[in-house]
């Protein structure tokens, strides 16, 4: 039905290569979300799949049907834009039902779908009105209607919610995932946001320079993460990580001296033994960070920068070096910029990486 | 308040001061040719001068179409320019389209022979167009060679590859995701959108039609096939012209233009600045 099924896509544009041989396997149904830095392939790969761009190599499969080389129209797709894309000159009825109309399709179905649509996203008293009269939100209802109204297999959404205020984002947020839960359809979305990554999606695709970095559910690639980039772009604020040199390892522990934090020595699980002096890098999410008092696998730091949001506080230390840290300290605190904290690094929540930012396990 | 508001009556004021006799300036030749074709042509070379127009319009109108059929060249005008503009927005929209919107091999120089085509002079053009058509052809007198060798244009070509390059192109491949045909979307979407467009370039081809003069006078000779403006120049040559004769057709061939201006000047000044702010 609607799964969605990609085999070593790559695209180039002329001698630049955007999108080098990406592998993915979605199923009927599945909400998946790509994220990555600006620039890395996301709207390129999305675009792939709806046929607008074409695809350089590799075989791409909607349902059981290979469409690499199919029309975007034939595809059984639809796609939301960051813009809207809605056609200015036409009212939200006609912005609705035009694909349909063009294709011939019977005025009555047309308009049974157009009445089905605007009743699911509440725009049935805007009818009439052109995309100018409408608001931000509005319109992009508009674009989701239309894109509903060709009942396709797969939704792909290109930052839809990026044009709208942040309380407007959140509505339509709960609005998309109630969406995917009433259609039941396969559902691809890009976003910049990592809220909407983690709550909208089964899985989230991490993307770098064209490269599928990491695919998993959004609590595996938070606490699961396979390489230091996926590590650092998911959560946020972002994980630290600290400069650290392994030595010795005893009962499948290992111990690692945080060379950037006077020398305190953590011991964090893994598998293989690493050569006593193995430069690695320690992570270490703000949130796991433990303010407490001095002992065994603690350093002490000063705090450059105290934000307050309430319920929680960030400390910020070493802002200005090489190793900056970020500390999220829980409930009401009198931490203030400038006073030395005692930070604590939990083993279990500690991972960490090789030089070349691979994982160790 | 009161003395801030002052000020503006008194600045505006002053600059109508200096704005309306321009105007008139500007205004006194078409004033002056509709004085002259109502009077006598005495009346027109007599030393003293009158700003008022006569009564003899009606008879100068006769004396003009006596001596050259002048409804008649008035309709190859009208039939020339009408078609010209049609068919000429037709092609310059639909080279436009595909200049803005498909990638080919070629594409760039393509344009680059457009655009360099603007840079010959007309008049380096027309002689081996002429040669080409009225001999070569044998086309000389004929409604075909009055209306195509002009429609290669490609001003028309770029204006309207400019509107389309400007046009936002997820909307095409919103249309393109709905399944509607390339030629659909150019004639639904983008040709709409254009509208503005269209009709600034739709006067300044009339325009340029109703206006031309070298083409239709080396290609059109005989009395049947020769537009308005090449038929009123005819008569310059003549011994024994009737002026106020030819200071009707010049206010018959004026007035459609300036009507036609007026009426379109909000979708002249739309097309040709839409886009400049966003
Ligand atoms: N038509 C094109 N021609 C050449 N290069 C292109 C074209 N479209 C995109 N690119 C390049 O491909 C790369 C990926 O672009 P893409 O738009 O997919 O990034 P993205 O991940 O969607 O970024 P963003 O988050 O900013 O939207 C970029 O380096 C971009 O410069
Ligand atoms: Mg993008």
């Amino acid at each position: 039905m609607g799964s969605v099924s990609l085999e070593g896509v790559s695209k180039s544009f002329g001698a630049i290569k955007v999108i080098h041989g990406a592998d993915l396997d979605i199923q009927d149904g599945e909400f998946v979300v790509f994220v990555g830095p600006s620039g890395c392939g996301k709207s390129t790969l999305l675009r792939m799949i709806a046929g607008l761009e074409s695809i350089s190599h590799g075989s791409l499969r909607i349902g059981d049907r290979l469409v690499t080389d199919v029309e975007p129209g034939d595809r059984g797709i639809s796609m939301v834009f960051q813009s809207y894309a809605l056609y200015p000159h036409m009212d939200v009825t006609e912005n609705l039902s035009f694909g349909l109309r063009m294709n011939g399709n019977k005025a009555a179905d047309t308009s049974e779908r157009v009445r089905g649509a605007a009743s699911v996203l509440q725009l049935d008293s805007l009818l009439a009105r052109l995309p100018k009269q409408l608001s931000g939100g509005q319109r992009q209802r508009v674009a989701i209607g239309r894109s509903i109204v060709r009942k396709p297999q797969v939704f792909l959404f290109d930052e839809p919610l990026s044009n709208l205020d942040a309380e407007l984002r959140v509505q339509m947020r709960v609005e998309i995932a109630r969406l995917h839960h009433e259609l039941g359809a396969t559902m691809i979305y890009v976003t910049h946001d990592q809220t909407e990554a983690m709550t909208l999606a089964d899985r989230i695709v991490v993307l770098r320079a064209g490269h599928i970095e990491q695919v998993g559910t959004p609590l595996a690639l938070y606490t699961d993460p396979d390489n230091q980039f996926v590590a650092g772009f998911i959560g946020s604020p972002r994980m630290n990580f600290l400069t650290g040199e392994a030595r010795g390892h005893v009962d499948g522990r290992q111990a690692v001296v945080l060379s950037g934090q006077g020398d305190a020595v953590v011991e964090v699980a893994l598998s293989q033994p690493l050569p006593s002096g193995t430069p690695v890098s320690l992570g270490l999410r703000p949130e796991h960070a433990q303010v407490g008092s001095p002992g065994p696998g603690t350093f002490t730091t000063t705090i450059d920068v105290v934000e307050y949001l309430g319920a929680t506080s960030y400390l910020y230390s070493g802002t200005t070096t090489k190793e900056p840290l970020i500390v999220a300290r829980q409930g009401v605190h009198t931490d203030r910029a400038g006073d030395q904290v005692v930070v604590g690094v939990p083993p279990d929540k500690a991972i960490l990486f090789a030089a070349d930012g691979t994982r160790l396990r | 308040m009161k003395s801030r508001s002052r000020t503006v009556l008194l600045r505006s004021l002053a600059l109508h001061a200096v704005i309306v006799p321009l105007a008139l300036l500007w205004l006194l030749p078409i004033w002056m040719m509709i004085v002259f074709a109502s009077m006598e042509d005495s009346a027109i070379f007599s030393a003293e001068v009158q700003l008022w127009p006569g009564d003899r319009f009606i008879e100068n109108f006769h004396e003009l179409q006596a001596e050259l059929d002048f409804v008649r060249t008035i309709v190859v005008s009208v039939v020339v320019a009408v078609i010209y503009t049609a068919a000429s927005v037709v092609l310059t929209s639909m080279a436009g389209w595909a200049l803005a919107r498909y990638r080919f091999h070629g594409r760039g120089l393509v344009v680059s022979i457009i655009l360099g085509t603007m840079t010959l002079p007309y008049f380096v053009v027309v002689i081996p167009q002429f040669i080409m058509v009225a001999r070569d052809f044998g086309l000389s007198n004929t409604w075909i060679a009055l209306i195509v060798p002009p429609l290669f244009n490609s001003l028309g070509v770029l204006f309207m590859r400019q509107a389309f390059t400007m046009m936002p192109a997820d909307l095409f491949d919103a249309a393109r995701i709905d399944g509607v045909s390339e030629w659909q979307i150019f004639r639904h979407v983008a040709l709409p959108l254009a509208r503005p467009m269209l009709a600034a370039l739709s006067i300044i081809l009339f325009l340029h039609s109703w206006n031309n003069y070298l083409w239709p006078l080396l290609i059109s000779n005989d009395r049947s096939m020769m537009t308005a403006p090449v038929a009123l120049g005819s008569l310059f040559g003549l011994l024994d012209v009737s002026w106020g004769g030819v200071m009707v057709g010049s206010v018959l061939l004026t007035a459609p233009m300036l009507v036609v201006f007026i009426f379109m000047q909000r979708f002249f000044m739309a097309g040709i600045t839409a886009g400049a702010v966003k």
